[in-house]
């Protein structure tokens, strides 16, 4: 079956793939264009580059984009890992079912409705919309991940593992820091690494709870993107693949090292 | 051991849910109930029952549907294609590294790539088929929408077709069913659970996704995401937001209840 079928489904692969990767080559080669569009490619230019790396308020605003999220990714990791430990420890199959139900509430819900609704208690609270507002509603969306990924390594681990240390006499902190949070390193790894795209990803919810003044980068490229064609935009499209393409492979190639002991892969996402 | 160990983990992972997860929901359903001048009533719901938000429901509706339609019939070819080729980890990063380019570059992408003098008409012109207004038509919308949604439909479904026992194909093969009645008979109704999966992931977004609206499809396509935009951030009705909000968080259940069987069926196997 898989020579008659071969040709025909590797055509249908590569299709696929032009499809995929087109808009993003497409507007990679038109930062390099003089011409100013993103049709009829006039001559090549360094132009759009120069002009990314002299914006000042870019600047800001790609560092804002880079702080919310480490600090996010590694707030929400900590949530994460005492959620994923706290359901863990939870005996009876219902209650801990109705809590993953409620874990997931977060990740099913369209983002508009995260907003919307973050909009509204952050009203509510008296929190300022900026920064802070931003910052927290990263973080909430962010833990349920970082929980759904450390949770199937900690339910990997065998209780024999923690008597054998108790009985050995560890104290309970003894057997969290030498027993269980190194066994579950690679579920923690994962957590943070996606909550740390999802918050570089995310548009709707921070357009929601930006207010004026404060801009992280998905921001900035939709209002400039409202505006029509504007070729820097190109530029910082083919800075931000370079850098997501390095991610990638850096969590690729850890995650393969990961691998070869057995059975330390955090699941890709 | 179990009535020794309390489970104090559980203290900031349930206040944060509490906080982020029950209060948001809660508030939306309490200012869905106030009109625009702050008085408690019903009038909100009143007007979503008005021909005007019924209609928009439809279409938002109806194109959500076709999103997922498309999304699936390329994706599903394309994850089959994936589990029979060499090195498949590789193919499913590749198929996989655009979904973590930000969305709004991708979608930026296309106002290059369908606007009058872009790539798609270039072409068209060159085979002869003229020159189109495709940016700001139904057909860009669906288009953008699917191409962004796709990674999303096909993870799920190669996982579930990489679970899937090939000594099954086998035997069915053995016992002279043809290459469709294979397909129609034992694959694809092992893959329901990932066909499953991948529609919530994508048609619960497609309901309320408003960037792509708003910049590939102009104002001509108003879905339930971009009329809760609207009301929030810029006609500050934000009663009338959240009855829509609610309406789709009520979608949303029965979506989650209609595809929900699909948990206990796979994760126990």
């Amino acid at each position: 079956m898989r020579s008659r079928n071969g040709t025909p489904a590797n055509a249908y692969l590569f299709v696929v793939f032009l499809i995929l990767y087109a808009p993003i080559l497409y507007l990679l080669f038109y930062s390099f264009n003089s011409g100013g569009t993103m049709h009829g490619f006039e001559g090549f230019t360094f132009e759009w580059y120069q002009e990314v790396f002299q914006d000042t308020r870019l600047f800001v605003i790609v560092l804002n984009t880079v702080v919310i999220a480490l600090l996010s990714a590694a707030i929400s990791t900590l949530f994460g890992v005492m959620g994923a430990l706290a359901i863990n420890r939870i005996r009876r199959r219902r209650n801990r079912n109705a809590l993953l139900t409620v874990n997931n509430v977060l990740i099913v819900s369209p983002d508009v409705i995260i907003g919307a609704s973050f909009l509204i208690l952050f009203t509510m609270a008296g929190i300022k919309l900026g920064f802070i507002s931003v910052l927290l509603s990263h973080i909430a969306f962010s833990i349920p991940i970082v929980v759904l990924m450390v949770l199937p390594r900690l339910r990997e681990m065998s209780p024999t593992l923690i008597d054998a240390a108790r009985d050995l006499g560890a104290s309970g902190w003894y057997v969290l820091s030498r027993v269980v949070l190194p066994f579950i390193r690679p579920g923690i790894f994962a957590g943070f690494f996606m909550a740390l795209t999802y918050s570089m990803d995310d548009f709707a919810v921070t357009f929601f709870v930006t207010g004026n003044g404060y801009s992280t980068l998905s921001v900035e490229i939709y209002a400039r993107a409202r505006h029509g064609i504007s070729l820097s935009i190109n530029a910082l499209s083919t800075l931000i693949f370079l850098f997501t393409l390095a991610l990638v492979v850096g969590y690729y190639l850890m995650n393969r090292r990961g691998n070869r002991r057995p059975g330390w892969g955090a699941p890709l996402p | 051991m179990t009535g020794r160990t309390r489970n104090f983990y559980l203290i900031p992972y349930a206040a944060w849910m509490l906080l982020f997860v029950a209060a948001p929901i809660a508030l939306i359903v309490y200012y869905s109930l106030f009109d625009i001048e702050g008085k408690f009533s019903f009038t909100n719901y009143q007007k979503f029952l008005s021909p005007i938000y019924l209609k928009m429901t439809l279409y938002s509706f109806w194109y959500a549907l076709l999103i997922t339609l498309f999304s699936l019939l390329v994706a599903y070819p394309t994850a089959y294609a994936l589990t029979r080729t060499k090195h498949k980890q590789l193919w499913l990063l590749l198929i996989v590294l655009p979904s973590w380019i930000n969305l709004l570059l991708k979608t930026y992408a296309f106002l290059g790539l369908f606007g009058t003098y872009g790539l798609t008409n270039a072409i068209l012109e060159t085979l002869g088929l003229g020159t189109h207004q495709i940016l700001f038509t139904d057909f860009s919308f669906i288009f953008v929408s699917v191409y962004i949604f796709i990674p999303f439909m096909i993870l799920p479904i190669f996982n579930a077709l990489e679970d899937m026992n090939s000594s099954l194909l086998d035997a069915s093969r053995d016992l002279g069913a043809s290459a469709w009645i294979t397909f129609r008979r034992v694959i694809f109704p092992l893959t329901l659970g990932g066909v499953k999966a991948g529609c919530q992931a994508v048609f619960i977004p497609a309901l309320s996704l408003f960037m792509i609206t708003r910049l590939i499809a102009g104002n001509r396509v108003i879905t339930l995401g971009t009329a809760i935009e609207q009301h929030f951030l810029v006609t500050q009705d934000w009663g009338m937001g959240s009855a829509i909000a609610v309406v789709l968080i009520i979608v949303m259940a029965l979506v989650m209840i209609a595809t929900g069987e699909r948990k206990r069926g796979v994760k126990d196997a």
